[in-house]
Formats: structure tokens, C-alpha cells, sequence
């Protein structure tokens, strides 16, 4: 990725402009949005191997009962970290990267609204991952609370705590000003007849997701601050001895946390919903309907926060609202399943790595959305919340969902990023070794929650031995796997590999295949005519 | 290696029943869920095999290697409503039994019987308020078990040194708080799971139709020894339980004139 041809771009039509920085410099004075969306999606692949170095200690010390490699308090840390790390390290800024990369080169723009803002939002994240990471070494230790941060139990943690509580402010208000940045770009930087139902899915599915993160992240701020002057300040916002609620907490943390989950899936449908036309060589199927249910997913993500808290005691109307609101939710979903389904149909398909990913997605996914229905049942979550069913369930929806998604629309745009075709052949052995493994580490997960093991649990009972032996392996299985793609990006990177052209999908409309592979500097200097 | 590997697989083989499903419920909500969950399981089912196998067909058949063209219609009225409407269907028979079941175990009127449950960092507490006796129950089982240095017993890290004791047949209302964390309380078998929230109490009930011991965990991340405060419940015979009271109270009177 860093071998956008820059200094060449330079010289043309850039009389006027001092001379770009090189080396480090150039990384971190740029303001140049394929410049940062390569250096969001280096950051998140970074944290991503952190977050999967913490999940294969966890799989270690599960893969017997007994306490073997790890003590009880550090493993909460671990839990605690690789959630944390996962979902604001490697999740939410990979789907940034995505949007710098792509957002202006699809709506024929030259690069992002607010350069010098963008520039900001990605700094702002190195330094909130020393101090998540760095956490590991303070006194006390890294928080242990589990990623939901609840109340009192975190009120009684060390210091760990603060650093993950202002890591998360400032991953927030970096998420704030990404969002800003996008929906301006969108709204104003569109070509020449590009309305708005003309929009590339991809872009949609960010407008939306950027008005989400605009509303709920500063309520997740508002949630840590309260419980950092908790903490420290004598604030008794969720201390009942002080007139105040734990399960405040959750209600306000969960308001942000629902409509979060949204936030890291609807890009993917986004990125899905670009791959399967291209490759089906059709329009995607039932587009106005596709823009309605993300939109009508975004909506209704807002009014489901409590299926998170069905057994903290809500009274009977309430487990009645929540749940039939989020069984609501399987209506868009399932729409836009089918539009796939329909997309793919009679179509002529191929399957390079990135169709591959995206059918991937479907059908895991779709196996997540399954388990969501199960557990949005009230009566079957008193039996499944807080149980290793929970944890299959949002892998698949997180893991095979989100970053298979990420992983399909990095091998459909290497080209058009690096210039360079990546490996056919490594990118289907890091499809096939993440698809099987993922499922040997995740499905089994579904058996132990349904006979009774809680999650985040560092020991356990021994008939849960078998699956958690099965899920380790897989886990180390999928961890090894993506050191595939680590060398097809690298190969990349490096140039070597057979030169890509402007457009190398055969079935690709989108604006971003008519500029040259790798693309110029800046996108587009004159806008492109849509008609 | 190979001797390595039966070694590191030992448990496993030692242990030959792998757990696939719920546990056999013994109260009447507990089996609503059960049955819930089986018939939830089966349209899940239906469904999956209906959607994939259109997948897999289109995927086999409409594909560039097999010289098929691609058609070029992207919207059909009919199709979207019909996709739209009978998922509405669908969820509609789900949510009719599941609203009956949430009724019903929200209904906590009417007890012969209510106990006080507290979750502690790490223990549970339990007081028969009718009764006026109460105890701790913490994990029982060894910490050589737990750090490998004693074989592991057949209910490793699921036993306790005083278990809840309760009267088969009857209605029995808990009235659950917490003292430092929240905890949830949570027997698999009972159908009961319900968070322990410090300064506030929650309710919940159950009525166990089977005389036999029933194991559960705290269910909610509470500190460094969550995964080691188990819960266990015995349901006894009417009789068995009256003798039971009748020793508690005896043992309670003992200890409160000890502490005069």
C-alpha cells in the first residue's frame, strides 16, 4: 500500500503546493486520505494480532480444566483487553480504513472533506492503544471487568481501569470526528450527478453507520466519565448506598453497545453488497430495498439496548418490548440476505478470493443471525445469557461476519491500492484455513453454552472438556491462518505479483475501477459525470 | 509425539459423553424453555436448509465455468413483499409462545416458600425467612484439584459445602440481592437465572417437580473467583425437608445460645 506512486503524482498538477514530507513524516503530517486509510488498516491489522495473541492465551488455559497457564485475575484481563481491543483496535478502524480508502474514489471525490481532521482522527489512536496495551503493566494490572465495563465491579479495579477509561474517550471522540468527516464527505462531495439513490452501497451503508457513531459515542463517553468520577470522585451515579443504580450502567452503556454492533456490521454489508454483484456479473438485486433495511436496521438497533440485560430482573412489559423489537430486526436482515441470494441468482458467477469471502459471510453470518434469533427469545436467554452460547454467537456474527466482509473487500481493492494482483492461490488457502477453522473454534461453543458453561470462566467443569479442547485447536488453527494474509498484503506491498489493471473484476461498475490501478495520489482532480 | 498427544487427549478420551444440549429440565418453565428453545432450533433449521440450498443450487449452477450468462434483472415487487411479509409470519408463531412463557415466570405471587439469596465475592448466601436460619455455601472442591496436582472429582468445581435445601413439589420464591458485585444466580435444571444487583432486590421462583441434586454457577462476571462460586440445590421429599428444618433450626439454636 505504501507504494502509491507519490512523488510521480506530485509533479502533475501540483505546481502551486510545497513538497510532500517523505519517510516517517509523510505518514504522520499526511493528510492525504489513502495515506490514512492504509494507515488505519496497518493499525488495525496490528491490533488485531494483539487482540488474537490475548484470545490464544485464553484458548490455552481453556483447553484443559484446571488452572494451568494463567491465574483467574489475569485471564479477566484477558477477556476484558481482547474484547476492548478487538472491537475499537481492530474492527471499528479497519472499517474506517475502509471509508478513507474507498469512500472517495466511489463517489468520484478527490479526497476527504476535512483533510487535516482526518489526519487527527487517526493519531488519536496510537496512543490510546499504548495505554489500553500498556495497561497490561501497571500496577494492579489491566481492567478485568469484563469489556462492558460494568459497575461496582469495575469501581473496584486499579488503575488499569482509568487508562482503559480515557482510552476509550479518545477512541470515541477520534470515531466522532471520523463520522463527521465521512458524512460531509458524502453529502457534499458526491460527482456531478451522483444522487443520492445512486450511491455505491458501500457508501451507504457509511452514512448511515457514521450518523450511529455521531449518536452513540458520546453517550458511551457520558457512561465512562460517570463511572470515572465514580471511581475517584465520590459520585454515587451507580452505587445504590448512594441513591444510585448499577444497572443505570448498563442501560446507558448498552444504548451505545446495540446500535455499535450495527456500527461494525453495516460497512460489511456495504463491502458484501459491492463484492456479490461484481462477481455475480448482475446488479445487486432490490437496491432501494437494500438502502430501506440498513436504514430501518439503524433505526430499530436504537430501541433493542435491553435484550443485552434480559436477567437483570425488567419488569414483564419491558422483556416483552425488548424482545419483540429485536425479532423485528430479522425482517431487514433477512432482506437483505435474500437481495444477495437474489443477486447471485441466474447470475455468472466466479470465484475469486473476495466471492469467496463474501459467500463466506452469508452463510456464517446468517448462522449468527440465526443464534440472535434464539437468544432474542426471552425465556431461552434466561437459559443462554452469560454462557459460551452468547460467545459463539457474536463471533460469528463479529468474526466470520465483520472481518470476513473486511478480509473479502481487502482482496477485492488490493489491486486497485497496491497496483499489484495478490495471490489467487494464497488468498484461497487463507479463505478455505479461516472458514474451517473458524467454525472448529466457534461452533462448538454453541454445545457448551447450551449444556451450561458460563463464559469468562478460566476453569470448568469437566464435562465441558471435550468441545473447549476442539475450540483451542481450531482457535490456533484460525490464528495461523491469517498469517496467510499477512503475507498476501505483504506481496502486495512489495510489488510482487502480476501488474493489476484499472479494472481487473470483469462484473465492477463503481467509479473507483475507471481510475488506474495503483490509484492516483489524488482521486479524482476533475469529477467524473454520473449518469 | 504420539504418546504426547494421547496424553494431552487423555481427558477427553476419559470422558466419553460430549453435552450437545439443554439440561433435563425438573420445573414447569425450565421445560417451556427447553421446548422453546428445540422448536425455535427446528424452524431455524427449515429455514437454513431452504435459503442454502437455493445458495448452493445457484452457486453449482449459475456460474461463469459452467458458460452460464448472467440475467440482468435487479427488482421484483412480488418476490420483496412476499420476503418481507412472511418472515413477519414466522416471528409471529415465535413470539406467541415465548410471550405466554415470560408471563408466566415473571409471575412470583403466591409461595409456600421464600428464600433470601445474597451473592458475595466469592459465595452465595441463603436464608429461609420463614424459618429464620440462614448459611454460606462456598465451592468445595479442593485447590489441589484445581491446580492439577489431585485427580478431579466427577462434580469439579460444581460441588459445595452446604447446598441449598428445598422442598419438592412446592412454589418457591427467591428474593435475590448482592452484597459487593453483582453475581447472578443461575440453575440450569430450575430454569432460573437471575442477576444478584447490590442495594436492590430481584425475584424470581421456581417449583421442582423431581427429588435430586441440581448444579448451577454464578453466571456474571464478579472478580477473579467468578468461575469458583457454584450453586447447588437439593430437592428433597416433603419429608426429608421437614427433618432437615428441623436440624437447621436445631443447629441455629445452638449457636445462638453459644453466643450468649
Amino acid at each position: 500500500m505504501s507504494s502509491i506512486p507519490h512523488d510521480h503524482v506530485h509533479g502533475d498538477g501540483h505546481a502551486g503546493h510545497a513538497p510532500h514530507p517523505t519517510g516517517l513524516m509523510r505518514w504522520i503530517t499526511t493528510t492525504n486520505h489513502k495515506d490514512i486509510g492504509t494507515l488505519y488498516l496497518l493499525f488495525s491489522l496490528f491490533m488485531f494480532f494483539v487482540g488474537g495473541v490475548l484470545a490464544l492465551t485464553i484458548r490455552t488455559e481453556l483447553f484443559h480444566p484446571g488452572l494451568q497457564v494463567v491465574n483467574p485475575e489475569f485471564f479477566n484481563s484477558l477477556t476484558t483487553l481482547h474484547g476492548l481491543i478487538m472491537i475499537f483496535g481492530a474492527i471499528m478502524p479497519a472499517a474506517v480504513g475502509f471509508a478513507n480508502w474507498q469512500i472517495p474514489m466511489m463517489i468520484g471525490a478527490p479526497d476527504m472533506a476535512f483533510a487535516r481532521m482526518n489526519n487527527w482522527s487517526f493519531w488519536l489512536l496510537p496512543p490510546a492503544a499504548i495505554m489500553l496495551i500498556g495497561s497490561f503493566f501497571v500496577p494492579g494490572g489491566a481492567a478485568s471487568g469484563g469489556w462492558t465495563l460494568y459497575p461496582p465491579l469495575s469501581v473496584q479495579g486499579g488503575m488499569g481501569f482509568d487508562l482503559t477509561i480515557f482510552a476509550v474517550h479518545i477512541m470515541g471522540a477520534s470515531s466522532i470526528m471520523g463520522s463527521i468527516n465521512i458524512i460531509t464527505t458524502i453529502l457534499n462531495m458526491r460527482a456531478p450527478g451522483m444522487t443520492l439513490m445512486k450511491m455505491p452501497m458501500f457508501v451507504w451503508t457509511w452514512l448511515i453507520t457514521a450518523y450511529l457513531l455521531i449518536m452513540v459515542m458520546p453517550v458511551l463517553a457520558g457512561a465512562v466519565t460517570m463511572l470515572l468520577t465514580d471511581r475517584h470522585f465520590g459520585t454515587t451515579f451507580f452505587n445504590a448506598a448512594g441513591g444510585g443504580d448499577p444497572v443505570l450502567f448498563q442501560h446507558v452503556f448498552w444504548f451505545f453497545g446495540h446500535p455499535e454492533v450495527y456500527i461494525m456490521i453495516l460497512p460489511s454489508f456495504g463491502i458484501i453488497s459491492e463484492i456479490i454483484p461484481a462477481f455475480a456479473r448482475k446488479p445487486l438485486f432490490g437496491y432501494p430495498s437494500m438502502v430501506y433495511a440498513v436504514a430501518s436496521i439503524a433505526i430499530l438497533s436504537c430501541l433493542v439496548w435491553a435484550h443485552h440485560m434480559f436477567t437483570v430482573g425488567l419488569p414483564a412489559a419491558g422483556l416483552l418490548f425488548f424482545m419483540y423489537v429485536t425479532m423485528l430486526i430479522a425482517v431487514p436482515t433477512g432482506v437483505k440476505v435474500f437481495n444477495w441470494l437474489a443477486t447471485m441468482w441466474r447470475g455468472s458467477m466466479t470465484f475469486e478470493t473476495p466471492m469467496l469471502f463474501a459467500v463466506g459471510f452469508i452463510f456464517l453470518f446468517t448462522i449468527g443471525g440465526f443464534t440472535g434469533l434464539v437468544v432474542a427469545i426471552v425465556p431461552v436467554d434466561i437459559q443462554l445469557q452469560d454462557t459460551y452460547y452468547v460467545v459463539a454467537h457474536f463471533h460469528y456474527v463479529l468474526v466470520a461476519g465483520s472481518l470476513f466482509a473486511f478480509f473479502a473487500g481487502a482482496y477485492y481493492w488490493l489491486p486497485k491500492w497496491t497496483g499489484t494482483m495478490y495471490d489467487e492461490t494464497l488468498g484461497k488457502w487463507h479463505f478455505w484455513c479461516a472458514m474451517i477453522t473458524f467454525n472448529i473454534t466457534f461452533f462448538p461453543m454453541h454445545f457448551l453454552g447450551l449444556a451450561g458453561m458460563p463464559r469468562r470462566i478460566p476453569d470448568y467443569a469437566q464435562q465441558f472438556t471435550d468441545w473447549n479442547m476442539v475450540a483451542s485447536i481450531g482457535a490456533f488453527g484460525f490464528g495461523l491462518s491469517q498469517l496467510i494474509f499477512v503475507w498476501v498484503v505483504m506481496k502486495c506491498i512489495r510489488g510482487d505479483g502480476a501488474k493489476a489493471p484499472a479494472k481487473p473484476w470483469e462484473g465492477a461498475h463503481t467509479l473507483e475501477w475507471t481510475l488506474p490501478s495503483p490509484a492516483p495520489y489524488h482521486s479524482f482532480e476533475t469529477p467524473p459525470v454520473v449518469k | 509425539m504420539s504418546g504426547s498427544i494421547a496424553a494431552l487427549l487423555a481427558p477427553a478420551l476419559a470422558h466419553a459423553e460430549l453435552v450437545w444440549n439443554l439440561q433435563t429440565p425438573v420445573t414447569p418453565i425450565a421445560r417451556q424453555m427447553f421446548d422453546l428453545h428445540t422448536y425455535i432450533f427446528w424452524v431455524c433449521v427449515v429455514i437454513f436448509i431452504g435459503v442454502f440450498g437455493v445458495m448452493f443450487y445457484s452457486i453449482y449452477k449459475h456460474r461463469k465455468s459452467r458458460g452460464h450468462t448472467a440475467a440482468q434483472f435487479h427488482e421484483n415487487t412480488t418476490v420483496e413483499v412476499v420476503w418481507t411479509v412472511i418472515p413477519i409470519l414466522i416471528l409471529l408463531a415465535m413470539a406467541w409462545p415465548a410471550t405466554k412463557t415470560i408471563l408466566a415466570l415473571k409471575d412470583t405471587s403466591a409461595p409456600d416458600l421464600t428464600i433470601k439469596i445474597t451473592g458475595y465475592q466469592w459465595k452465595w448466601g441463603y436464608n429461609y425467612l420463614q424459618e429464620g436460619f440462614g448459611f454460606y455455601s462456598n465451592l468445595a472442591t479442593p485447590l489441589a484439584q484445581i491446580e492439577g496436582r489431585e485427580a478431579k472429582g466427577p462434580n469439579y468445581l460444581l460441588e459445595v459445602d452446604q447446598p441449598l435445601v428445598v422442598p419438592v413439589d412446592q412454589r418457591i420464591r427467591l428474593v435475590i440481592t448482592a452484597d459487593d458485585v453483582i453475581h447472578s444466580w443461575w440453575v440450569p435444571a430450575l430454569g432460573v437465572k437471575q442477576d444478584a444487583i447490590p442495594g436492590f432486590v430481584r425475584d424470581s421462583w421456581f417449583k421442582a417437580e423431581k427429588v435430586g441434586t441440581y448444579r448451577g454457577q454464578c453466571a456474571e462476571l464478579c472478580g477473579k473467583e467468578h468461575g469458583f462460586m457454584p450453586i447447588v440445590v437439593e430437592v428433597r421429599s416433603k419429608d426429608d425437608y421437614a427433618k432437615w428444618v428441623g436440624e437447621q433450626k436445631q443447629k441455629a439454636a445452638v449457636a445462638a445460645n453459644a453466643a450468649k
